[in-house]
């Protein structure tokens, strides 16, 4: 294992970061804009984003850099920034840990779809090698290639992230299906992490996707068709809409409740996504301190 | 004679090279395209939409199918055009003003050609405006709009009041789609339909025209 995995993890299981892009809307990014585009304009809401989480117990924080690989940033017209975001975003993130907690760095999907021929094999490749080198230059101490929905795009961006040699992470979304068991191109749990174990990733995982009631079948499974640590970050709960923006129901203490079925099923790394805040993450973290 | 139970199963199994080389000897012997498209294709289609349903399928056998289907029609489309049969129906579609994210639009829009109809693809991140002059240059029937976030959902609505406004909006019927849009915002906004998956938006698309 990795140095960096084994030495977080000699402890016990680690307490990871809920979600970003929800803490940055209440700090003031507007409906529609594009979080990672802060790390130039807003470093200081971004890092306190990265803060509320180290307080609140985050022994893992993750970087405001999900969007930024060149596919997505030239949508936003930043395709020549790709290096600049992704180095700021690693540098928020180290402030805010400030030697207290480690930075994973995110990269996320590029949101086009191999098999429907909207992007090539060689262009996903090429921007993921992209992202990985700027994250990695920036001194992030692992990659996390996370909320894959195509087990194609994931094992490309996995083996990119690689070619760093930093500890990679890698998680799917598992949301289709009737048990809501499969990724969105069929894939199960065993088939997502036996190919993700073949690609090399050192941990693997599920995030996004659903509540997190759903996750703990999940983890069971990805554990026992895999050796690697496992990493969770669920919803909190499903969205509801109200006045035009999303609104998660469950709450810090209901989140915080699966907790130890999540640990039981065997997640070494464990944090929130969609709708979770830093509240369910002292949530977490007071779980896993309980044992 | 060429067997086209062979066509209705190539469909199904996506073997898009077998589906055109029977296309091509069925019209060889005078098959009526017609006849392939809709006793035949269709009912291939609707096969793969069911196993979806089931969880038997998922969305790559669904985009197989289509390529499949697509691949047939190639063949069929020219032919039907020069007789002036006119397509199932004609669909804008694109993602709203303000959202990028095109994943399940290029999977409708994959499905709907499978279905027959002809696509005119806007792209990502589509003004009211651009909608209308499709509406009008194009004479599309259909307005199809998808949204991922739920900070541009509210841009299905101003695209429904700008149809309104330039006084095309009885000329088609508006269909949305995305992770975040429900029936109840549909019929909030005075769409003509929702799906919550691409195999629906289909169905929901050829009932629309058969209601026009």
């Amino acid at each position: 294992m990795h140095p960096t995995l084994q030495e977080l993890l000699a402890h016990g299981p680690v307490v990871t970061d809920g979600a970003w892009g929800t803490e940055l809307q209440s700090r003031g990014l507007g409906l529609g804009d594009f979080p990672d585009l802060w790390n130039l304009t807003h470093p200081d809401r971004v890092g306190a984003v990265a803060r509320a989480y180290v307080s609140a117990g985050s022994q893992v924080i993750l970087t405001n850099t999900f969007g930024a690989n060149r596919v997505r940033l030239s949508e936003q017209s930043a395709a020549n920034q790709v290096a600049e975001i992704n180095t700021r975003g690693v540098e928020i993130s180290l402030a805010a840990a400030g030697g207290r907690a480690r930075v994973f760095a995110s990269i996320g999907p590029t949101g086009k779809l191999l098999l429907n021929g909207d992007i090539t094999e060689d262009e996903l490749r090429a921007a993921f090698a992209e992202q990985a080198r700027a994250l990695a230059a920036a001194h992030a101490d692992a990659l996390v290639v996370e909320t894959m929905s195509d087990l194609e795009e994931a094992k490309l961006a996995v083996s990119a992230a690689r070619e760093t040699g930093l500890p990679v992470i890698a998680c799917m979304v598992f949301d289709s299906g009737k048990d809501k068991d499969r990724t969105m191109m069929g894939n199960t749990p065993e088939q997502t992490a036996q190919a993700l174990t073949e690609a090399g990733a050192d941990v693997i995982g599920a995030n996004c996707g659903q509540g997190i009631a759903g996750f703990v079948s999940i983890c069971g499974r990805l554990r026992a068709a895999t050796d690697r640590p496992i990493w969770i970050k669920a919803n909190a709960g499903l969205p509801t809409m109200e006045d035009g923006r999303a609104h998660y129901n469950a709450t810090p203490g209901e989140f915080a409740s699966h907790i130890p079925a999540l640990l039981k099923a065997g997640a070494s790394f464990l944090g929130g996504c969609c709708g979770t805040r830093p509240d369910f993450i002292a949530g977490v973290s007071y779980r896993i301190a309980k044992g | 004679m060429v067997d086209l139970k062979k066509l209705y199963e190539s469909v199904v199994s996506g073997d898009a090279k077998t589906t055109q080389a029977i296309t091509q000897q069925a019209l060889a012997e005078g098959v009526d395209p017609l006849v392939l498209v809709n006793e035949h294709m269709v009912p291939a289609m609707d096969e793969v939409g069911r196993r979806f349903e089931a969880n038997e399928y998922f969305v790559p056998e669904l985009l197989i199918s289509a390529r499949a289907m697509k691949a047939s029609l190639e063949l069929i489309r020219p032919l039907l055009v020069a007789r002036g049969d006119k397509p199932v129906g004609r669909v804008a579609i694109g993602t709203v003003k303000g959202d990028l994210h095109d994943i399940g639009k290029n999977l409708v829009a994959s499905l709907l050609e499978g279905g027959g109809f002809e696509v005119i693809d806007l792209g990502v991140n589509v003004s009211p405006e651009k909608f209308i002059e499709t509406v009008n240059s194009r004479q599309a029937n259909i307005v199809a709009m998808s949204a991922l976030l739920t900070t541009t959902m509210p841009a299905m609505k101003t695209t429904i009041d700008a149809l309104k406004q330039a006084g095309v909006r009885d000329k088609v019927k508006v269909l949305i789609g995305g992770a975040p849009i429900t029936q109840k915002y549909a019929d909030e906004i005075g769409a003509d339909g929702y799906s919550e998956n691409a195999v629906g938006a289909v169905a929901l698309a050829k009932k629309a025209v058969a209601s026009a």
